[in-house]
């Protein structure tokens, strides 16, 4: 199965130089160490500047690799996510597919026309009117005249700035600006698009309508590649993507599998902390059950410490989405009984009833409350994967997207 | 689609880079025509100040420089015209000089997001400086009609000295463009090199002035035979081109284009990363 590649990726690698300054308090402390260390600085920066070598400002330089050995395929045609924490080397392998800056090893080889889109509004000039940084962004982003003519009115049409067109953009909102940004470039004609975490700035409408358009535009064969840190945009516009950490590809498999693995590193099946003497503070919080299955009891133990009794105390839990929306959260006093406020170490456990749950990967945050003051919160203490099982629900349809099961009930009337 | 393939490698010799420029043409004129636009928006005179700038300089340099100073004008030329046949090649090129300097730090969003043969970017940020060359001339053809001058038959030479001035200016301007995205100091260079040049260039006075045993020197600075070749083409006359000077004037500027592309070229794709 030879499917034709768009992009094909082998050893590459990106290093960058940084500087260092000692910042010891005595490096300078008399007006000779300073001139002394002025000159070895004046001495170094010129010998670079002759040898063609970059000046970093600093004492001492550092190499720091953004990409390290990364090699991986696209397929065209194909939707690929890029995940990663930020710094991980995401946005410099997107310049570097994108030619604005050179691998340092390494070698990438592309089939087709790349059309980028690494930040809303490349190129618009505040002074000009819409329509005239509508051709400006398009021959920046590669159209041509008679191009960006021909689509002029559906640049227009998608951005709804019609009445705004001759105005300068300076005098636009935001929303407008990222609108038109993103109409011209959404209209570009290349074998391949690249777009950088844009849908960051807009509204949920504008973000619906992005992501309809790069949805339009991968339909029509086009290779796509999108990084975001919007898990559910991702989730919804790419079929595969890659994972990457620390400059390294970590994973490149379907979007589901990286995510989870990219939440993964965020919180892990257990939770630990010291107690601290000072303040209230949650220890631990542990995931009882070995294999959370849908049909049955989730069993989640929570370890607390304080240093003094503090009565009227509240512990409780979260359960929420991996991208932390809030879907339950529940403590003892919900049910009548009263958390231990004793000084000490404390347990607790928590049981979720089966079929509660749905089939997808939650996080688990826990806190203490007095009041309705926050004395100790762990935002994603852990992580809980519930594994599907053959429950009611599941025998008559394969999947089920909502977040959580509720128990209703069904009254089917006769007919007349 | 068409579809080509392309490498990118380290170090990598883009074959197609003069290939590149011809495609992304269309980018140099829109680039070109957006410094041309913003320069004037909000503006009240908008245009006119296109023409008040080298009047108003004409105007300042015939008081100071021919009526207190009294330096001497070719006979049957009016300082004023003088002056301003110098002028006109010398706003060009210090003004070319100065933005193709600071065009690449100066459009460094544009560098560090989207591709392009950056070549680009400091030729298109000179166009700007044409098109005011042009107004000026007008105003230049208008004053000697007032005069009632009329240009000898050498003006058809004209295109080849302007030739020069532009490549005089462009080749340090691309030196010093690439240099400066590395090691700002460059950025300081600049106003320096203008101020400086324009006292060694014939703006003020006529090249005849400079004494005999300093002429090849002075004839090494390319805009020393430019001024001399637009006083020759546009008033005639007295002013006169000396040959040697312009043969010097013309491979000091060779030289320095081809150092400045080069250096160019090869610091080209580290732009990003430093700017």
């Amino acid at each position: 199965m030879s499917q034709p590649v768009a992009i094909s990726v082998e050893g590459l690698s990106k290093r960058y130089l940084l500087g260092h300054n000692t910042t010891s308090a005595d490096r300078n402390a008399t007006l000779r160490d300073g001139i002394v260390n002025g000159a070895k600085d004046l001495a170094r920066k010129t010998r670079d500047m002759f040898s063609g070598r970059q000046i970093v400002q600093g004492d001492s330089v550092e190499e720091f690799w953004a990409l390290r050995d990364v090699s991986f395929e696209i397929p065209q045609g194909a939707r690929v996510g890029i995940l990663g924490s930020n710094g991980a080397g995401k946005s410099t392998l997107l310049k570097l597919l994108s030619r604005i800056t050179e691998p340092t090893y390494g070698r990438i080889t592309v089939n087709g026309r790349v059309a980028s889109l690494l930040e809303v509004g490349t190129g618009f000039h505040p002074e000009l009117s819409g329509r005239e940084n509508i051709f400006l962004n398009g021959a920046i982003l590669g159209m041509s005249r008679r191009e960006i003519q021909a689509k002029f009115d559906e640049i227009v049409d998608f951005a709804e700035v019609s009445r705004f067109l001759d105005t300068p953009v300076k005098r636009y909102s935001s929303g407008m600006y990222v609108r038109l940004a993103f109409a011209v470039a959404a209209h570009l004609e290349s074998e391949i698009l690249i777009v950088d975490e844009v849908l960051a700035v807009g509204d949920s409408a504008f973000q619906k309508k992005c992501l309809g358009k790069m949805d339009a535009v991968s339909e029509s064969g086009r290779t796509v590649i999108f990084v975001s840190h919007n898990m559910l945009a991702m989730q919804k516009l790419c079929r595969s993507a890659l994972l990457i950490k620390s400059g390294r590809l970590e994973l490149s498999d379907t979007v589901d599998a990286c995510i989870g693995r990219y939440l993964v590193a965020a919180g892990g099946s257990d939770y630990n902390s010291a107690p601290d003497e000072t303040r209230p503070k949650i220890t631990e919080v542990r995931l009882l059950t070995v294999e959370p299955r849908i049909d049955r009891h989730v069993e989640i133990a929570i370890r607390w410490h304080l240093p003094a009794p503090i009565p009227g105390l509240k512990i409780g839990i979260g359960v929420n989405t991996i991208e932390g929306q809030r879907i339950f959260d529940t403590a003892p006093e919900d049910y009548g009984l009263h958390t231990p406020s004793s000084g000490g170490q404390h347990e607790a456990v928590v049981q979720i009833p089966p079929e509660a749950l749905a089939a997808r990967t939650y996080s688990v945050s826990a806190g203490i409350w007095l009041e309705h003051d926050s004395l100790d919160h762990v935002a994603a203490a852990i992580n809980l994967t519930m594994v599907a099982a053959p429950v009611r629900r599941y025998r008559h349809q394969p999947t089920y997207d909502g977040l959580v099961s509720v128990p209703t009930e069904w009254t089917l009337k006769a007919t007349q | 689609m068409s579809t080509q393939t392309l490498v990118i490698e380290a170090g990598r010799a883009e074959r197609h880079y003069w290939r590149d420029l011809w495609r992304y043409r269309e980018l140099f004129a829109v680039l070109a025509w957006r410094d041309v636009a913003v320069r004037y928006k909000q503006t009240v005179i908008g245009l006119a100040w296109v023409v008040v700038q080298p009047l108003a300089s004409v105007l300042v340099f015939t008081i100071i420089f021919g009526k207190l100073a009294k330096l001497p004008a070719p006979a049957g030329v009016p300082y004023a015209l003088m002056v301003f046949a110098a002028l006109l090649p010398w706003q060009l090129m210090s003004s070319s000089l100065t933005s193709a300097a600071g065009s690449l730090v100066g459009n460094s969003g544009l560098i560090s997001k989207v591709y392009f043969p950056r070549l680009i970017i400091p030729v298109s940020a000179v166009m700007v400086c044409f098109v005011d060359f042009a107004v000026a001339l007008v105003v230049f053809a208008l004053l000697m009609t007032w005069y009632g001058l009329l240009p000898p038959p050498q003006v058809l030479l004209l295109p080849l000295f302007l030739l020069l001035g532009f490549a005089a200016a462009i080749g340090p301007g691309l030196l010093i463009a690439s240099l400066n995205v590395r090691y700002r100091d460059f950025r300081m260079l600049v106003p320096f090199l203008v101020q400086f040049g324009m006292y060694l260039s014939p703006v003020a006075y006529s090249s005849t002035v400079v004494p005999e045993q300093w002429r090849t020197v002075y004839y090494l600075n390319p805009a020393a035979s430019v001024i001399d070749g637009f006083r020759w083409c546009l008033l005639g006359g007295e002013a006169q081109v000396w040959w040697p000077g312009f043969a010097m004037g013309c491979a000091v500027t060779a030289l320095l284009l081809w150092l400045g592309v080069r250096q160019f070229r090869r610091t080209e794709r580290s732009f990003a990363d430093m700017i």
